[in-house]
């Protein structure tokens, strides 16, 4: 498949880099926390990026105790 | 199930005086202490158990559980008389206290806080996930919005109290500044073991860039040689090495065929008070306040402190009929505890720069004090003579 094909995440200030593994999240709200952006929806076992609001300041990612956060330069795809 | 739920919902009045979210330590006292002055409380818990996950080391001052529940062996996993403070270079001092206090069972514990919540007269939702905040024409927070039984509604209230822990959303749809920088987030992972041989009265802390820079490992026990085991660390230093990995580790080195009986992550926010805490229609307490203890990053205690003194100040207002009676909320903490943590926090940041070495040097000085004459107080002014720059931070909060 060409990158021209490939459909990426947005997020406020482009391509949505940030990546959350829920099946490997506890669900802590470290991120809620840290995020400047209030861009992270955590529910009891649910958890998600609000794509516009994010603009990949990757706090969330070194906030995360157990690594389930990554920063993907590349973009998110969808 | 599903049916039961309904009907509890369906009984549930159409508006509350309060509502609280959240119903952690810093919930369930805000609920009891406005629901004793006869008002009407709704508690509202996005989990499907009140206590439950346990995201906490559990340890307790005894004193800070008796200002607002009597001591009852049901939650209390230990009895902690001593302390012991681990150097890097494994040099241990230990102070001895008398009664000092607990390690907690909190699933049980955080059951017993709500009780006394509900027999003040507040009601109590678990599994309502507030989503949003209602306003009135004027900008006053009148109530939420919440997800329950996989249905948004939404519910009317004069005041709104969010203990919606370390995340505190709610308190920024209110428009006050609760995010938290992540270099004063500790980030937190924490597992309990079995066969953990340690002293069952005592709690150890390790300190030191191997194990939690810029911030502390501990072995917590709970009886029977069971044990909290975890760390936090700054975002600051989350950015190279997890804090999962500093407890892999650890464990590795130290345990490594305990068996794990859960694991768990968590944030401890560090940091001083928020500035805001309260606005109309709105009160901030505990973690959402951001009102845990900055240096020890114990929040139980001073969590039902804060949720204590909202709880009281919501229902005064209501009864009063004056809802901008809450905005003394913001003093009135500050008084009691905010000042407080405001030198303790100096005081954090002055340790997070201490080195290896600085640690070391300490526990050296204060092994030269004998054991019985070794008081928190003493070990902290040798601390602090090893450490005149710190000295003279403390000194000026105390002169300012």
């Amino acid at each position: 498949m060409s990158d021209t094909e490939i459909k990426y995440r947005m997020a406020k200030t482009g391509k949505l880099m940030i990546e959350i593994l829920p099946d490997k999240c506890d669900f802590c709200g470290c991120c809620v926390g840290v995020c400047p952006e209030d861009a992270i929806e955590l529910k009891e076992a649910e958890i998600f990026i609000i794509d516009p609001r994010c603009t990949n300041c990757a706090k969330c990612v070194w906030s995360c105790p157990i690594e389930v956060i990554k920063f993907n330069k590349n973009g998110v795809e969808i | 199930m599903t049916q039961i739920k309904q009907k509890i919902a369906d009984k549930m009045k159409q508006e509350y005086d309060i509502i609280v979210v959240g119903a952690g330590p810093a919930g369930s006292m805000a609920a009891r202490f406005a629901a004793e002055q006869g008002v009407s409380v709704l508690m509202l818990e996005k989990d499907r158990d009140v206590g439950y996950p346990v995201r906490c080391g559990e340890a307790i001052s005894k004193a800070g559980v008796e200002e607002f529940i009597p001591s009852d062996d049901k939650w209390i996993a230990a009895r902690i008389s001593k302390f012991s403070f681990n150097a890097p270079d494994g040099t241990e001092v230990i102070i001895e206290f008398g009664d000092a206090g607990y390690v907690l069972e909190r699933r049980i514990f955080d059951y017993e806080l709500a009780r006394t919540a509900a027999e003040a007269g507040a009601e109590i939702l678990t599994r309502a996930y507030v989503n949003g905040l209602l306003f009135d024409s004027d900008g006053k927070v009148s109530g939420v919005k919440y997800e329950f039984n996989g249905e948004q509604k939404e519910l009317k209230a004069k005041i709104v109290i969010a203990a919606d822990g370390v995340e505190s959303r709610v308190g920024r749809w209110a428009g006050l500044k609760t995010h938290i920088d992540f270099r004063d987030m500790e980030s937190a992972v924490q597992i309990t073991a079995a066969n953990i041989p340690v002293d069952q009265n005592t709690l150890y802390f390790y300190f030191g860039k191997d194990v939690a820079p810029n911030g502390y490992f501990w072995i917590f026990p709970k009886g029977h040689n069971k044990a909290n085991i975890g760390l936090g660390v700054s975002g600051i230093i989350g950015k190279k090495k997890s804090a999962q990995s500093f407890l892999d580790d650890f464990m590795n080195k130290h345990y490594p065929n305990a068996p794990v009986l859960t694991k768990i992550a968590g944030g401890v926010p560090c940091s001083i008070t928020l500035e805001k805490i309260s606005a109309p229609g709105i009160m901030l307490v505990g973690d959402a306040a951001r009102q845990v203890n900055p240096l020890s990053g114990g929040g139980i205690a001073s969590g039902m402190i804060g949720g204590s003194i909202a709880g009281r100040i919501a229902g005064e207002a209501i009864k009063m009929n004056k809802l901008e009676h809450i905005l003394t909320y913001d003093k009135a903490w500050h008084d009691r505890l905010g000042k407080r943590h405001e030198i303790f926090n100096r005081i954090k940041e002055g340790i997070y720069n201490f080195s290896d070495e600085k640690f070391n040097s300490i526990a050296h000085s204060i092994l030269k004090i004998p054991v019985e004459k070794r008081t928190l107080g003493k070990v902290f002014t040798t601390a602090l003579m090893n450490n005149p720059s710190l000295l003279v931070d403390i000194a000026k909060v105390f002169v300012i």
